[in-house]
């Protein structure tokens, strides 16, 4: 079955009421904070603060626009906590915090309140310090209530981070499609030369398929370059409606497409572990821009793992279901490959303080100003954007454009 | 392995999941049958989540079923773990049609020697003087 077929079709009315959301708003702005990598002297709060800043200065927009916040990596009511630092008083706020997703999904829902009226000017923020986290007193996950499902039906059996769930995921893709540690490998190679040619990016190393397969396992399958960086960034996105994204300081960058899909919340609930909520977010995403996945010059995609990205191209139906494997080989989504993937370098190379779906979005939008040098892909008008969060349980998916 | 040795999370019933924890203290695994749509689900609620019945009672399992997937563990994660790298989580899918995180156990830590589908049997493994936790092994490891 081709993986259209196999998507469940969104209803008519969702896609009536997306489509009214098309090229309705613009993202204007965008930047990193000022430091990314190990940023062990500064708080999380003042990645979020610098980040702002660089962001609304890219969009030639004053902090005293801003009427609506979203972010979800500054605490409990994350909105609240950000908007008060940066001395906003929003007419809207979103602490929606679906992991790593959530930036993507924060603009589909910026998107929403402005066609809607309800704000006008919207900043999405994240800061992180997943890295110097673990040397920072006083840190890390809060306790769950042990009368949840987790404290109860998983940590007996083990505690641990992100590879778990994923590896039994890319465990069960490899049995039933054949997928190969060599087929995973190329995604790290391929993200790797993007990264030599970014200079922000902390990975910068020649990497080869040698490198990759004789590393030592993380967790099986997963070998240490399957998997992402935990780093210390922050970024910022600027979402406005068109009529002010005209006198913005660069060329807007439409949202043309969105799409936001759940189907669990712990890995033993995911209804099939070789499929992933993007085929929905992206089925609806594609239909809202009505595009195809041919037609998309530049991709950027969550790659916590190599799997991650693997998978989520199947996904989205740039490959048919199962064959990501073989479609990912030769280098397809090296610099110079038909399929220009993670420009940046990725979670894998460039960085990844633990979510990271807003470096996406800003690497998509430089793509589409063509504001990327060296890495610049050549006539980018169309760009994906596919966030990954949680265990492979939430995403989102943009469709940008330039004019 | 005594009490006093024990430092892995051990589960705290819910009232939802008490009958659940009471069969595997006994080694029996129990789990939540929905009247309406007759069929089996997990973890425990007092209704299905999949036709919101409240309409519910508890069966217990033959406690067979196949390994869906595993991934084996070689980093110390937590440090209650240190002594047993490398381990399996596994998910089992139970014949009953349900799914279970869990370890596999009384088996090589070996990806040349795990298979996903592989037929499993539960064992309970006693943790403290309220708690079994019902792991799985290969079915051809019964000695
Ligand atoms: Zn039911």
């Amino acid at each position: 079955m081709s993986p259209a077929a196999r998507r469940s079709a969104p209803a008519a009315a969702d896609l009536k009421e997306k489509r009214e959301l098309f090229r309705k708003v613009a993202v204007v702005g965008v930047d990193e904070c000022d430091e990314i990598g190990i940023v062990p002297h500064k708080s999380v709060l003042q990645l979020h603060a610098e980040a702002a800043r660089n962001a609304l200065a890219d969009a030639g927009i004053d902090k005293s626009e801003v009427d609506a916040v979203l972010t979800c990596s500054a605490g409990w009511a994350s909105s609240l906590q950000v908007a008060e630092y940066l001395g906003i008083t929003p007419s809207y706020t979103d602490s929606t915090a679906v992991g790593g997703s959530s930036f993507v999904i924060h603009v589909e829902h910026a998107a929403a309140a402005i066609a809607a009226g309800i704000c006008n000017v919207a900043l999405i923020t994240h800061g992180e310090t997943g890295h110097s986290n673990r040397f920072r007193q006083g840190a890390g996950r809060p306790g769950l209530d042990p009368w949840f499902p987790a404290p109860q039906f998983e940590a007996p059996y083990h505690v641990g981070g992100a590879p778990t769930n994923y590896a039994l995921a890319c465990m069960r893709h490899m049995h039933e499609y054949g997928t190969t540690h060599e087929q995973l490998a190329e995604i790290a190679v391929a993200t790797r030369k993007w990264a030599q040619l970014n200079p922000k990016a902390m990975m910068r190393e020649p990497l080869t398929m040698e490198d990759v397969l004789s590393s030592r396992w993380i967790t099986y399958p997963f070998h240490l370059y399957d998997c992402c960086l935990v780093t210390d960034a922050g970024g910022a996105v600027v979402v406005t409606s068109a009529e002010r994204a005209r006198d913005c300081r660069k060329s807007p960058v439409w949202v043309l497409g969105s799409g936001e899909a759940t189907t669990h919340q712990s890995i033993s609930q995911m209804p099939d572990l070789t499929q992933t909520p993007a085929r929905h977010s992206g089925a609806r995403a594609f239909s809202m821009a009505g595009v195809r996945p041919e037609e998309i010059d530049v991709v950027e995609v969550y790659d916590s793992f190599t799997y991650t990205a693997l998978v989520t191209l199947e996904e989205l139906g740039f490959c048919a279901k199962g064959e990501g494997g073989p479609f990912v080989s030769g280098q397809r989504t090296a610099p110079g490959g038909d399929l220009p993937m993670n420009t940046h370098g990725g979670g894998l190379s460039y960085t990844h303080p633990g979510m990271y779906g807003i470096f996406l979005i800003i690497e998509a939008v430089r793509q589409l100003r063509a504001e990327c040098g060296e890495r610049q892909v050549p006539g980018a008008k169309l760009a994906l954007v596919n966030g990954t969060g949680g265990v492979l349980s939430s995403t989102g998916t943009l469709i940008l454009g330039a004019d | 392995m005594s009490q006093q040795t024990y430092r892995k999370p051990v589960p705290t019933p819910s009232p939802e999941t008490k009958r659940y924890w009471e069969g595997c203290k006994n080694h029996e695994l129990w789990l939540p049958y929905c009247r309406s749509c007759e069929r089996f689900f997990f973890y425990p609620r007092d209704f299905c989540p999949r036709c919101f019945s409240w309409d519910v009672e508890w069966r217990r399992s033959k406690g067979r079923g196949k390994l869906y997937s595993f991934a084996i563990h070689y980093r110390v994660w937590h440090p209650a773990w240190a002594a047993e790298v490398p381990y399996v989580t596994a998910l089992v899918e139970l014949d009953e049609g349900v799914r279970l995180y869990t370890n596999l156990v009384d088996v090589d830590a070996d990806p040349k020697k795990i298979r996903c589908d592989l037929p499993v049997e539960v064992v309970f493994e006693d943790v403290s003087e309220e708690i079994s936790l019902p792991k799985f092994r290969p079915l051809d490891s019964r000695s």
